[in-house]
């Protein structure tokens, strides 16, 4: 297929179509509604079902049901809306069901604002809802890359049978870049029978239950190291990142997810015009998180540069690659306010300069 | 002589032991919901959805697939589940904390959505699993856990009527409220079910059938003594039958002409 111009949101419905999900049950909120919008139009002409949900908490509810039967379902949301699936994503989560989540991230706390932010990862990739959990997180920096993880994400979520959260921000969701859906794409995992749905039972197998309720602490117990067992293989297996400039020596390593990324490759271009020795780190799972390869890519630089659309909540993880190997400084915007180039590339020259302060853990 | 069996146990009922207390009337509720699914020939291709509170565990009382929900989600799961597949018989089984408390807004709009499920409600004024804390559905003047003085109306409102409220909604649906205190009442609960999950099978709408139960533990007073207590507080405020059928002349959507009228002026 050519390549079309889409905006970031419609081209995340139309992956997940591409994927085989027939189903989407959503609610609206800023800045991500062209998603539902998307799906409302485009379900129809292909047998999928949408449903304008009351709420986010019913919504989120809805897709527990709709993958517990064995199908392929999602919804979206932006930050507020997210807050209230945390009740479900942890029922899910619990009852091993495979869903997949979108997240385009709006600044808070609270009602915040609708401009773009990435203050959502402590939430995404620590848990969120209550109890022992983790979900798959994936975090595109263009839309082309929104449209790839978002196929991967059903086939990771059926694998693991988890949720998978594509954590992206209001830049992803609304800029428009021209996006390819090939048609020869293959599953990025094996696709094995769902025997453990709930569609009835005639008697020929036990009957199958969804749930996250186990009374006896010894059940609940193993039922729990069975996740642990999961997330390890996530942690082993599913590690995702990309590197820039790293083939070069250089003296600043920049680390940055999602479109701050974008931002931090294009300040790394006049860096390396400036003749400043910089490389940038991308973690493209943001859990689990690539620890062990940007431990390796930060031995080669004197400092670390950490920038985020938050006041610094990867960093945390970074800090934990490092492991205090390296000084790590930070450059972060709040609010909606985004980070530019010429800041990025202003930062790294302080921190050359020994005029930024390292933030110690 | 041969034999004939006259009475069994129904194939949808698992050959289980419940954790209901004595006097409690959801096993009587179970069995008639097993029957009903056993009658119509559903059962290999319904999925229950499980509530929490005293019921959580109806998983393990029904031989059909299950769902369990959180709190007051059920109606949502359902609509999950029977958005996804059409075809199954998806019923929720809810108690009064969870449907008409936390719920609330998961039950509204599952019946105005007319979703193709049902809905087997059942009040018992109380919280139980809990340990016998007001419910919206507790009655003035009761005593529960936290109102340890009666239910004063003028502090947290009066009861809340479900039946009736769901039955002002104009989108079709079955709703009906009935008790199973007496073998005459259960008769005709049984009935009332039979009707709600037939609506479901034939595809035509939403159904909710509320069930009055006893609850002799939280209320504090003998199983004989709570169905008498519910004769006389319950049902005169709660009165019996059905509140709404899809047929109803006044419950016809909107005229097809009127809805292409508003298409147009998109």
């Amino acid at each position: 297929m050519a390549k079309k111009l889409m905006k970031g949101c419609e081209a995340i419905g139309e992956a997940a179509i591409r994927a085989g999900c027939k189903l989407f049950f959503g609610y609206p909120i800023t800045p991500q509604n062209e998603i539902p919008e998307y799906m409302a139009h485009r379900l129809p002409q292909v047998g999928g079902t949408f449903v304008q949900a009351e709420s986010e908490v019913a919504a989120s509810n809805m897709i527990y049901g709709a993958a517990g039967s064995g199908e392929r379902v999602f919804t979206s949301s932006s930050s507020p809306g997210i807050s209230l699936m945390q009740e479900a994503i942890s029922y899910i989560a619990g009852s091993e069901l495979p869903v997949v989540i979108v997240n385009i991230m709006r600044a808070g706390p609270g009602l915040g604002g609708i401009l773009p932010s990435q203050a959502d990862y402590f939430q995404a990739t620590k848990g969120g809802g209550h109890g022992d959990y983790r979900c798959l997180v994936l975090a595109p920096w263009s839309v082309q890359e929104a449209a790839d993880l978002v196929q991967d994400a059903f086939d990771l979520a059926d694998h693991y049978r988890n949720p998978v959260l594509l954590l992206g921000d209001g830049l992803i969701g609304q800029m428009m870049e021209p996006v390819e859906f090939r048609a020869d794409r293959q599953p990025c995992r094996p696709v094995t029978p769902k025997t453990w749905a709930a569609t009835g039972c005639d008697g020929s197998r036990p009957t199958n239950i969804i749930n996250s309720l186990f009374l006896d602490p010894e059940v609940l117990e193993r039922h729990n190291q069975k996740l642990n067992r999961k997330y390890a293989a996530m942690v082993r297996d599913e590690v995702r990142c990309a590197e820039y400039g790293t083939d070069a020596e250089y003296d600043v390593l920049i680390v940055a997810y999602g479109t701050v990324a974008r931002v931090c490759s294009t300040a790394l271009e006049d860096l390396r015009a400036d003749g400043v020795r910089a490389a940038l780190f991308r973690p493209i799972s943001l859990f689990p998180f690539p620890y062990v390869a940007l431990r390796r890519a930060a031995a080669k630089a004197k400092a670390v540069l950490v920038v985020e659309l938050s006041a610094g909540q990867m960093i945390e993880d970074v800090h934990l690659a490092v492991q205090g190997r390296q000084p790590v400084h930070f450059h972060g915007r709040q609010g909606g306010m985004l980070v530019s180039p010429e800041a990025v590339t202003e930062n790294v020259k302080k921190v050359l300069a020994g005029e930024l302060e390292a933030v110690h853990v | 002589m041969s034999e004939t069996t006259v009475f069994s146990r129904p194939l949808a009922l698992a050959p289980v032991t419940t954790h209901y207390c004595p006097g409690c009337t959801h096993g009587v509720i179970h069995r008639m919901v097993a029957e009903v699914i056993d009658e119509l020939g559903v059962r290999a291709r319904t999925v229950g959805v499980a509530p929490v509170g005293c019921s959580v565990l109806a998983y393990n009382y029904f031989t059909t697939d299950f769902h369990e929900a959180a709190h007051g989600r059920a109606p949502a799961v359902a609509t999950g589940i029977k958005r996804a597949r059409p075809d199954l018989i998806v019923f929720t089984y809810q108690g009064d904390g969870d449907l008409a408390s936390i719920g609330m807004a998961e039950i509204v709009h599952c019946a105005n959505r007319g979703e193709k499920v049902t809905v087997v409600f059942v009040n018992n004024a109380i919280y139980g699993m809990t340990g016998g804390q007001m419910a919206p559905t507790t009655m003035p003047g009761q005593v529960a856990t936290t109102c340890p003085l009666g239910r004063d109306v003028t502090q947290v409102g009066h009861p809340i009527r479900v039946a009736e409220m769901l039955a002002t909604l104009r989108t079709p649906a079955f709703v009906a409220r009935a008790a199973v205190h007496t073998p005459l009442h259960a008769v005709a609960a049984k009935e009332m079910l039979r009707r709600a999950f037939r609506y479901q099978r034939e595809g035509a709408c939403f159904s909710l059938v509320e069930v009055l139960s006893t609850c002799p533990t939280n209320w504090g007073i003998p199983p004989h003594e709570s169905c008498d207590w519910l004769e006389k507080n319950m049902i005169p405020y709660y009165p019996l039958g059905v509140f709404k059928v899809p047929e109803g002349p006044d419950r016809a959507p909107l005229p097809a002409a009127s809805a292409e009228v508003l298409c147009r002026t998109m």
